[in-house]
């Protein structure tokens, strides 16, 4: 998507000096010029949804952290990705996310192909300071193939997005306000009975932890195969903005 | 519609008055109609009939003082009526130019009338709100005609832009600016939108502008389609407001029959339409992006700015977003000007501001005072202070993303600046008065459901952050936490407030950092409670 009469932008990040067009955000510069900034809802290739806020950055003379992923680079930005203020509230929302559903690594069937579990890995997440909330979430099992055990999603809404926008099938969507949100299978019906799904499974291998996964996997062996995404990018790419 | 054609109007309209010797105004608001005002005016009306008095009985917008509902109002003579039932409708008739009815007399000469500025109210209580020739009767659409007739948009937006008038939705971005914005985005359509999705618990300023003034809102906001170039406006207004709405649809039909509305507006080459779109009840779609989404038939939640609506808004295309109050304050300011609306107010905060004012209070109801004007004024001679003797401990402005501000600051200038100053917020202009019986924990805690409640589940700090501060604050007002909790709960906050995507969010901790500002005291005392009972326990 990088048009050819984009104007060229330079900027700082972390004390670098890099170079970018005008219609590429933080993220995808602090990426081209390996800057780590973390992220669990931004997946290339996907629309932007600016939810997880791991990816929040400070910019010299803004007041607001912003979200890497959808803040397009501008002359002069000078940027700090790491801050220990950044890794704190980074920590404190992956101790938010972990306190929020039942994720439980030794028995689940992600476990070492976890996103999230490797960023708190990452991020030097050793432990959970907020009560868990262990909620009673259903799982739905219904579908021939694949299965949804909520007490894993985190909503970052990866796959309502690569269903509605790659595969265009539009069988997910989230449902309920707040802590109740939760996703659901067309208007809240079985995934087996989903009349809209076409079982491409572009969900379940999106999905950053074990909320999606295949049956018949046993606990850590639900590698994700993400080796469609660079295929996912180019068809957006065909796209126009 | 040309201007002779809004005089002809006007003149018979005030012919038709003229013929009357008493006018006898019944308020037809929510919270008059609940305390069977509706009635009043019907028994008024067969009353008048019955003694053959000239006397002409309407139905009008919000008279303030709601608490004291229904409220009648007779003219020209200016006498109060308070607690009017259908069975006082004989004897207010009766006395009609003789001496009113003492037992129901309500004094006007108080403070809380007479300390008021009306701008955006100048029309509540004084016309019928579903009668178009009413509003044209009080210059009522004069405003646009002079606008198109004889401004370019951009004459217009540097009115609006010198008069200083800042958005009344609860941030006060400069409203000449966001129109400036607007004007100068590129793109083939443009919108223009009203958010009148007002949700903060206690908050009915612009419930009552909608159901008094309709027409105000459609000429400020055909006003501002002609100065950003729009020709399409939404109103965006909360199912819960079904009097409002209704009011909305009688007047967005008589002004297209008039000509102030739709094609060709006032015979010039100007078109500007305006549809109603409901809200379903999410109190995040009253900000701005989350409305949007909503509009265009999609979940509300919000989406990260920038790009701000003003260059990438409904649909995509650049949209003006403007609260109701907002609106209300475009016609006044056309018509006497940008000079006479900026003299009134402070240094940054310009105009008036309309409040709820509710809760331990003497004086319930809807004020409209100047920028700057003290709270001390507001809550002791404008609201008369608390009833049955109790002591004053705190006001609560800026709805859930607002603070309480205790009695030490009650000298402090209502404006945007200074109310940000001491931890609270201007916001929509919710105001809730709370005496020494309330405890500002379970205040927090109410609040703080509120946000959870409301909160879309977008974002992480927001969905899950407000449900951890309310199980704590629970636990604070169960007697059962530790200090290790609220350390916990001020870092929360910390982190909720920095780091979530929108204003719900970011402004959901503001009541718990206030009260903690304020009445730390409270907090420790549960948890010394605690404390107490747990060494009990253990005994």
């Amino acid at each position: 998507m990088k048009q050819p009469s984009s104007r060229i932008k330079t900027l700082k990040i972390d004390g670098q000096d890099v170079g970018a067009h005008e219609d590429e955000t933080v993220l995808e510069v602090a990426r081209e010029n390996g800057i780590f900034i973390p992220t669990l809802c931004e997946l290339e290739g996907l629309s932007p949804h600016g939810g997880c806020r791991l990816c929040l950055v400070e910019v010299k003379g803004i007041n607001k952290l912003l979200p890497a992923c959808v803040t397009y680079v501008e002359e002069g930005m000078e940027v700090t990705t790491n801050s220990t203020r950044l890794q704190e509230y980074r920590r404190t929302i992956l101790e938010l996310i972990f306190s929020e559903g039942n994720h439980i690594c030794s028995v689940c069937v992600a476990n070492g192909h976890c996103d999230l579990q490797s960023l708190a890995q990452k991020l030097g997440m050793y432990h959970v300071s907020v009560p868990y909330r262990h909620p009673r979430r259903s799982v739905d099992a219904s579908h021939e193939r694949f299965a949804l055990d909520r007490n894993r999603c985190i909503l970052c809404t990866r796959c309502v997005r690569v269903c509605d926008e790659i595969e265009g099938a539009h069988t997910w969507d989230v449902s309920g306000r707040g802590i109740e949100a939760h996703i659901v299978t067309d208007l809240n019906q079985p995934w087996g009975e989903s009349e809209t799904c076409t079982s491409c499974g572009k969900c379940v291998n999106v999905c950053p932890t074990g909320a999606l996964f295949e049956k018949g996997k046993a606990v850590a062996e639900m590698a994700k195969k993400r080796g469609f995404l660079p295929y996912l990018t180019l068809m957006r790419e065909k796209r126009t903005r | 519609m040309m201007i002779e054609d809004l005089q002809k109007i006007s003149d018979a309209e005030r012919a038709e008055a003229q013929k009357y010797e008493h006018h006898v105004h019944v308020c037809m608001e929510t919270a008059c109609i609940a305390s069977r005002s509706d009635q009043v005016k019907q028994a008024l009306t067969e009353a008048a009939e019955r003694a053959g008095k000239p006397c002409r009985v309407k139905g009008v917008g919000c008279m303030g003082l709601c608490s004291a509902g229904p409220l009648v109002k007779v003219e020209p003579d200016g006498t109060m009526y308070k607690g009017v039932t259908p069975e006082d409708a004989d004897e207010i008739v009766q006395k009609l130019g003789d001496s009113p009815v003492s037992r129901l007399e309500c004094d006007t000469n108080v403070p809380f009338f007479q300390r008021q500025v009306k701008i955006v109210l100048e029309n509540s209580g004084e016309i019928d709100p579903e009668r178009i020739e009413d509003y044209v009767a009080r210059d009522g659409y004069l405003a646009l005609y002079t606008a198109l007739t004889t401004m370019t948009p951009s004459e217009v937006i540097a009115q609006v832009a010198k008069s200083g008038l800042r958005g009344r939705g609860g941030a006060g971005f400069s409203t000449g600016l966001k129109w400036t914005t607007v004007a100068k985005s590129p793109g083939e359509r443009k919108f223009v939108i009203c958010n009148a999705d007002e949700g903060d618990p206690g908050a009915f300023m612009d419930r009552s502008v909608l159901e008094g003034d309709p027409h105000a809102i459609l000429e400020g906001m055909t006003i501002a389609g002609y100065a950003v170039g729009a020709s399409q406006g939404y109103i965006y207004v909360r199912a819960e407001y079904p009097l409002a709405v209704e009011r909305l649809k009688i007047a967005i039909r008589q002004a297209k029959r008039l000509g102030v509305l739709g094609e060709n507006i006032c015979g010039t080459t100007f078109s500007f339409n305006v549809d109603i779109r409901l809200g379903a009840g999410a109190f995040v779609c009253g900000e701005e992006t989350a409305l949007i989404a909503s509009i265009e038939g999609r979940m509300g939640q919000p989406r990260p700015r920038p790009p701000y609506p003003a260059e990438h808004g409904l649909w995509g295309y650049p949209t003006l977003i403007n609260n109701v109050e907002s609106y209300a304050n475009i016609v006044p300011i056309m018509r006497k000007g940008a000079d006479w609306f900026s003299a009134i107010g402070t240094e940054k905060s310009k105009g008036t501001k309309v409040f709820a004012l509710t809760g331990c209070i003497e004086n319930t109801g809807l004020i409209e005072v100047p920028m700057g004007i003290s709270l001390r004024e507001i809550v002791f001679d404008i609201g008369g202070g608390i009833p049955d003797g109790k002591k004053f401990k705190a006001v609560q402005t800026g709805g859930p993303s607002g603070g309480c501000i205790p009695e030490e600051h009650l000298d402090m200038p209502v404006d945007f600046e200074s109310l940000l100053q001491i931890g609270s917020f201007m916001g929509s202009g919710g105001m809730i008065v709370m005496d020494e019986t309330s405890n500002m924990v379970d205040v927090a805690k109410y609040f703080m459901e509120f946000c959870m409640t409301e909160s879309c589940g977008k974002c992480v700090p927001c969905r899950v952050g407000t449900a951890q501060m309310y199980d704590l604050l629970d636990k604070l007002t169960k007697n059962e936490a530790t200090m290790a909790d609220l350390q916990l709960l001020e870092r929360l906050c910390d982190v909720v407030k920095y780091t979530s995507l929108c204003g719900l969010g970011q402004g959901a901790p503001n009541p718990v950092l206030s009260t903690l500002r304020y009445f730390r005291h409270e907090y420790l005392a549960r948890i010394q409670e605690a404390n107490h009972e747990a060494a009990f326990l253990t005994d």
